[in-house]
């Protein structure tokens, strides 16, 4: 097995790194302190673990980090920061949708990609949005509300603008 | 932690079939989303994968010669979003659209749904109905295999080791046919289907029905198409009692056994209750209710 150097831009962060081919995208971002991105189940059931990758949302222990070598990478922790957090991590606060706080990270990334597809969603359309992102606290109702609150805030910003 | 491997990444199909020839131990890697779980279960040990993912080659949509032709590193997530495969593959479009969940439809692909020769694979009985064909490529074959013949027991295909799927194509089906698939399972998101159907029929201006086809996943080794069910159905018309009667044959038909997910009683009986009413509603143009 050799190593080779790939290129991951990451949270608008590039970074070249030297791994070998069975490292998975979840373990090069950890390692690389991207621990907002969760291990969960490593097998796609869980959704902990879920960015974007090149704008489409994942199971980053499902794709090899080689396979994501020049690709953009967004995680939650590049979507905004405490000082000005993005309108969705601003709502889980909010609504109460953070119990734990393990499958948050996911939840978002997968929200997100809802809303950039479809700003103003159903609650049958949310619900099957975060279908492959489990979370055992909540119950859903709260992070389904939270992503609610979120598309409304977004959606009253943009008529503004 | 995943197993070692070696693993190439070609730029372009023909350099990913030379790979292929080199060695007879490469195991194609597209999605993933099947395979990364084998090897991380040590269910798997290939020596060497290949990244055919981003293979421009492998990753388009297209209508020719009357035929539906689709790369077979086509994601989950863009057949469903589809307008070709909307309106040439009806059945298809609705197995991508209850397949999995929405992030493993972003990566997993058609070919890597038939690659991998499971009896509940989703993308299987859709395919089935619509008369597709797999294409399979090596460096210096090419052959097309009928998707009847090409998975030939629960987890077989008869892919050669150097040989890569590289389309599914399928005749588009003539004016006035219509198709459907429904799947059953334990919830809605990321189930393994306790069974699945689809089904195609063909609706003459007369207002009978002809050309009707029946597939089934889950209850035999293979996914199957259910000819006696079919040659019973074929150029008369659909009364219920003979819709009854085909239900009642393409139950027969299965090896249902049981599982977790269900017992081989209950998958039969599920058959001829969801073949009538699929049938029925076809026939009549009725959209299935919602329940």
């Amino acid at each position: 097995m050799k190593a080779k150097v790939i290129t991951l831009n990451i949270n608008g962060r590039r970074h070249q790194v030297t791994l070998f081919p069975n490292v998975t995208l979840l373990e090069a971002l950890r390692s690389l302190n991207y621990t907002d991105v969760k291990n969960g189940c490593e097998k796609g059931d869980c959704g902990a673990c879920a960015v974007e990758l090149n704008g489409k949302v994942i199971n980053s222990c499902l794709v090899l980090a080689w396979q994501a070598d020049g690709a953009r990478i967004l995680t939650n922790a590049g979507l905004g920061t405490m000082e000005s957090p993005h309108s969705l991590q601003e709502a889980f606060a909010d609504a109460g949708a953070v119990q734990c706080g393990y499958c948050t990270s996911g939840m978002i990334i997968a929200a997100k990609a809802l809303l950039d597809e479809n700003p103003n969603p159903s609650e049958t359309e949310i619900r099957e949005a975060i279908s492959g992102n489990l979370c055992r606290c909540t119950g859903y109702a709260q992070i389904i509300s939270a992503i609610k609150m979120a598309a409304k805030k977004m959606m009253q910003q943009k008529a503004q603008e | 932690m995943l197993p070692e491997f070696e693993l190439l990444m070609p730029r372009t199909l023909p350099e990913a079939l030379e790979m292929m020839d080199e060695s007879s131990t490469v195991m194609p890697l597209a999605g993933g989303t099947n395979l990364l779980v084998d090897l991380r279960g040590r269910l798997s040990r290939p020596q060497t994968l290949m990244n055919i993912g981003g293979l421009v080659e492998l990753r388009g949509v297209h209508v020719e010669d009357g035929y539906a032709d689709v790369g077979s590193a086509v994601t989950i997530a863009d057949l469903k979003r589809n307008v070709l495969i909307a309106k040439h593959g009806q059945a298809l479009q609705q197995a991508a659209t209850v397949f999995a969940n929405p992030l493993i439809r972003n990566r997993a692909t058609i070919g890597g749904n038939l690659a991998y020769g499971s009896p509940a694979a989703d993308a299987a009985p859709p395919l089935l109905v619509l008369g597709a064909k797999v294409e399979l490529l090596s460096k210096d074959t090419k052959r097309t295999v009928p998707l009847k013949e090409f998975i030939t027991g629960v987890r077989k295909t008869v892919r050669h080791p150097k040989e890569l799927i590289t389309a599914i194509r399928w005749p588009i089906p003539p004016e006035g046919s219509v198709s459907v698939f429904r799947k059953l399972g334990l919830r809605k998101a990321d189930a393994i289907s306790v069974l699945s159907i689809a089904v195609m029929l063909h609706r003459k201006d007369t207002g009978d029905c002809d050309q009707v086809r029946i597939a089934l996943g889950a209850v035999a080794p293979t996914p199957i198409r259910v000819a006696a069910a079919e040659d019973f159905l074929d150029g008369g018309p659909l009364t219920p009692e003979v819709i009854a009667q085909a239900a009642q044959l393409a139950s027969e038909a299965t090896q249902a056994i049981g599982d977790i997910r269900g017992s081989a009683a209950y998958r039969k009986r599920v058959i001829t209750a969801l073949v009538r009413r699929l049938l029925t509603n076809l026939a009549k143009g009725t959209k299935e209710k919602k329940h």
